[in-house]
Order: C-alpha cells, then sequence, then structure tokens
C-alpha cells in the first residue's frame, strides 16, 4: 500500500515518526506553512521556517524514504499580527521554488478583515505563480466560516479545481462537494475527524476529489490516521484501488496541478552516502 | 523548432546578460524549465558578479546552493566566495558539506577550515574521495586529526573507514 499524507507538519515530528510513516506505507508528504505553538514576532522567523521547509526537512525526510514537497503561506492565526504582515512581501521569491506545490495554509482562523486580505492576496498569488491552494477552515464557527470561504475563493475566480479546502466535518462537507473544490479530511485521535465517520463520509460522498490527511503536528496527534483509514477502508467493504485513489492518487492529482510534484527520485533512499540514518557532522 | 526548456533557456540568457539581477527569478525555475545544466549555465553569465551570486545563494534551496557551489571554481570569483562554502560547511546536508570541499573549496578554505571540513565528511560518511585536491592540502596536521578519530572509533569497538585508513 502506498500513501501520500497531503497534509502534515513533520517540522514537528521526530524521525522515529518518519520511521514509522515508511513502514505504514507513507511515500510521500506534503507540509503546508502553518503557526508553531509559540507565535513568531517577526518576518525573519517566517524565512527561516521556509528555508528548513524547503532545505533541511525534504533531506531529513528523504533519509527515511519519505518525498517531501511544501505549501507556503502567511497563515491566517499569523496574518493579524502587523509585525509578520512583511511575509507577504517575501513570499513571491519563494513560491518560485521546485519543491513548493501549493500555496498554504491560507483562510480564516478568527473570520478578521486582516486575515480576509492575506487570503485574499494569498489568491492572487496562487493564480499568478500557477499554483493550488490548500485552504484552512476555522475550528470555531466552522460552518459560517467555510461558507464564506467558498465565497471568497469564487470572487477570487480561481479555479475550484485548483482549490483544496481542508478539515472538513459532516456540517461542511456538503457545501465543498457542491463548490467543485478538493474536499481534504483531518483525522485526530480526538477532534475534527475519526478513521470510522471518516469512512462513512467516503461511502456518502464516493471517492472522487477526496483527500484523508493526519494533519500531525506539535499538538495531540498521530501520522499514522492516514494508516488507519485505508485500513478501515478496506474493512468497510472498499477495494485496494479505491485506497489507492483516496490516499495515494487524488493527492497527486490536486498537488500534480503545481506541474513540480517530483515523485521520481528513488524514493528508497537518500544521497549514497546519507544512509539511513542523520549523521552528525 | 527547439525543446521548450532549449526555449526558456535561450531566452533566460540574454536577460541575464543584459541585467544580472534578472537571475533571482530565472535561477529557481532554472533546472525545471530549462533541463538540466540551466543553472550552470545562467551562472556563467553573471561574468563573476560575486555581489549577486551571494544573494543568489542566501536566497537560494538547496538546490540552488548546490548549483552555486559546484561552480564556484568557474566563476571568476577569486577568494570573494569563500563566506559561501563555509556557509554550506555549518549545514547538516551532506551534499552541500560535500559540494563545499569542491575545486573551490579547496583552493581558497584556509587550513583549519579545510581540516575541519574533511573531518566533517568522515563524520558524515561522505567519502573523503569528494574532496578535491586532497593530497594537495593534506598536512601532517589533518593527518593526526584522521589518526586521533580512528583511535576513538577504535576505543569504540567501531570500524574505521577504509579511506581514512589509507591516510594514517
Ligand atoms: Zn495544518
Amino acid at each position: 500500500m502506498r500513501i501520500f499524507d497531503p497534509h502534515i507538519h513533520m517540522t514537528s515530528r521526530t524521525t522515529d515518526d518518519y520511521q514509522r510513516m515508511h513502514a505504514a506505507g507513507v511515500r510521500a508528504v506534503v507540509e503546508p506553512a502553518f503557526w508553531l505553538g509559540q507565535p513568531r514576532t517577526n518576518v525573519g522567523s517566517f524565512l527561516d521556517y521556509f528555508d528548513a521547509l524547503l532545505g533541511w526537512e525534504p533531506y531529513r525526510a528523504a533519509q527515511y524514504g519519505i518525498h517531501h514537497h511544501c505549501a507556503l503561506a502567511l497563515n491566517p492565526k499569523e496574518a493579524n499580527d502587523p509585525r509578520c504582515a512583511g511575509v507577504l512581501a517575501e513570499l513571491p521569491r519563494y513560491l518560485l521554488k521546485d519543491s513548493v506545490v501549493a500555496v498554504g495554509e491560507v483562510g480564516y482562523d478568527s473570520m478578521t478583515a486582516e486575515e480576509e486580505r492575506a487570503f485574499e492576496a494569498q489568491l492572487a498569488l496562487a493564480q499568478e505563480n500557477d499554483l493550488p491552494v490548500l485552504v484552512h477552515t476555522p475550528h470555531r464557527d466552522k460552518a459560517a466560516g467555510t461558507r464564506r470561504t467558498l465565497d471568497v475563493v469564487r470572487a477570487a475566480g480561481i479555479p475550484p479545481v485548483r482549490v483544496l479546502i481542508d478539515h472538513l466535518n459532516e456540517m461542511t462537507v456538503g457545501m465543498v462537494a457542491d463548490s467543485g473544490c478538493w474536499m481534504g479530511f483531518s483525522i485526530y485521535p480526538d477532534t475534527k475527524m475519526d478513521p470510522d465517520r471518516m469512512v462513512a463520509l467516503l461511502k456518502e460522498y464516493g471517492t472522487d476529489r477526496m483527500l484523508v490527511n493526519s494533519a500531525a503536528d506539535w499538538g495531540r496527534s498521530d501520522p499514522l490516521k492516514t494508516r488507519q483509514v485505508a485500513d478501515v477502508m478496506l474493512a468497510a467493504g472498499f477495494g485496494e484501488d479505491d485506497v489507492d485513489q483516496v490516499l495515494w492518487r487524488n493527492p497527486v492529482a490536486f498537488y500534480g496541478q503545481s506541474g513540480r510534484l517530483d515523485l521520481a527520485a528513488g524514493s528508497e533512499a537518500g544521497p549514497d552516502y546519507a544512509g539511513n540514518t542523520i549523521k552528525r557532522g | 523548432m527547439k525543446e521548450p526548456a532549449q526555449e526558456w533557456l535561450a531566452q533566460a540568457l540574454p536577460q541575464v546578460e543584459a541585467d544580472p539581477h534578472a537571475i533571482h527569478r530565472l535561477f529557481p525555475q532554472a533546472e525545471r524549465r530549462g533541463g538540466p545544466g540551466a543553472r550552470r549555465a545562467l551562472l556563467g553569465a553573471l561574468h563573476g558578479h560575486h555581489a549577486v551570486i551571494h544573494s543568489l545563494y542566501e536566497a537560494g534551496d538547496s538546490g540552488e546552493r548546490l548549483a552555486i557551489l559546484t561552480a564556484l571554481h568557474e566563476l571568476d570569483l577569486e577568494g570573494t566566495a569563500v563566506g559561501l562554502v563555509e556557509d554550506a560547511l555549518r549545514t547538516n546536508d551532506a551534499r552541500l558539506v560535500a559540494a563545499a570541499l569542491g575545486p573551490y573549496g579547496s583552493a581558497w578554505l584556509d587550513d583549519h577550515s579545510f581540516r575541519q571540513g574533511v573531518l566533517k565528511c568522515v563524520f558524515m560518511s561522505i567519502p573523503l574521495a569528494a574532496v578535491a585536491e586532497l593530497d594537495r592540502r593534506f598536512d601532517a596536521e589533518l593527518a593526526r586529526m584522521l589518526s586521533d578519530y580512528a583511535a576513538e572509533l577504535r576505543a569504540a569497538g567501531r570500524p574505521v573507514p577504509r579511506d581514512v585508513l589509507e591516510r594514517i
């Protein structure tokens, strides 16, 4: 079984996680830029973070046989801090990089005017750079936030097929299905969505345009949730091909729209002399 | 008719010849749009403009930095880019560390930095064959450092790499 986790924050995870993910079948990930537990207070903090998503993290992932790409953006929460607004001016040069396959995570957190401005500006950047967009939907007031999100996407004129609306649940999946955007589901140990509810949604809405992720980060989360969904799908009567569509071909099709998804180079080994562990110089 | 990649490069090169700063937008996309070797070709069009090469490196991802490090010796930079090589030697990326000890690093690093770089290669399992002109730069102090490291390995009951044994 091959698994592509389309949304996971590996920066916050250990090398043990990479090992367990590989053993579970994970061969590719996309790491979107987001907030850390501690709010950032200056643009330079973001640039070092972006550089890590373009440099150290893919290098680390490759040691464990996993392809790492990223999505870059100013996230909604920190878009509210005027000290971080300068990130928007730096993004255009970052969006040219080879391993950037989307703009994200963008969207709403607290539904402020600042969040909306950053969201709209970054939808425009995505169009200028021919990149798809990963949109975070708010945890609080989710249904209203998702409705507003879809309005902003529509107004921006970006084709829905180039937009992934994430962190959906039973209350929000219907409107996104109708919009033509891709539907993302974050499977968490105790909030958002669990494997059984996920499989019920796959039965109801089908497997097209559906993506499943662990969104694992520095909070309570589990990078193997993608594999659990695959197992529950099989137990519920879905076939191997359905599993492959949801957990591999759909993310490949969505991020492949960037033209930059590179899954060719041997996923079984990193640079020859680097072996299987990160060497400490 | 030219391939799209050749076409892209054929349009990019004169832009850099006309304005070196045009490379900032072109260089990150060069390999995927202009094909293998496109980054090296664009660097050549800078004619040793070391300020631009510096900022290009600083803004670069690992692939861009690797392309710069491996081309440095061809870029008419004299010693002006030794800071970039030192930067690469501070990373934990074996590709960058190995590239830092290519022909340019070997030509311009001071003795101390060169020896530390070679030792770092050994720690990172980078074959010493990756170090350019190691014979010319090899000295008694580097031999002592490698011997001490070999003694440390033996004390820990671990094998000493063959290319280290050959040097001590
Ligand atoms: Zn996230």
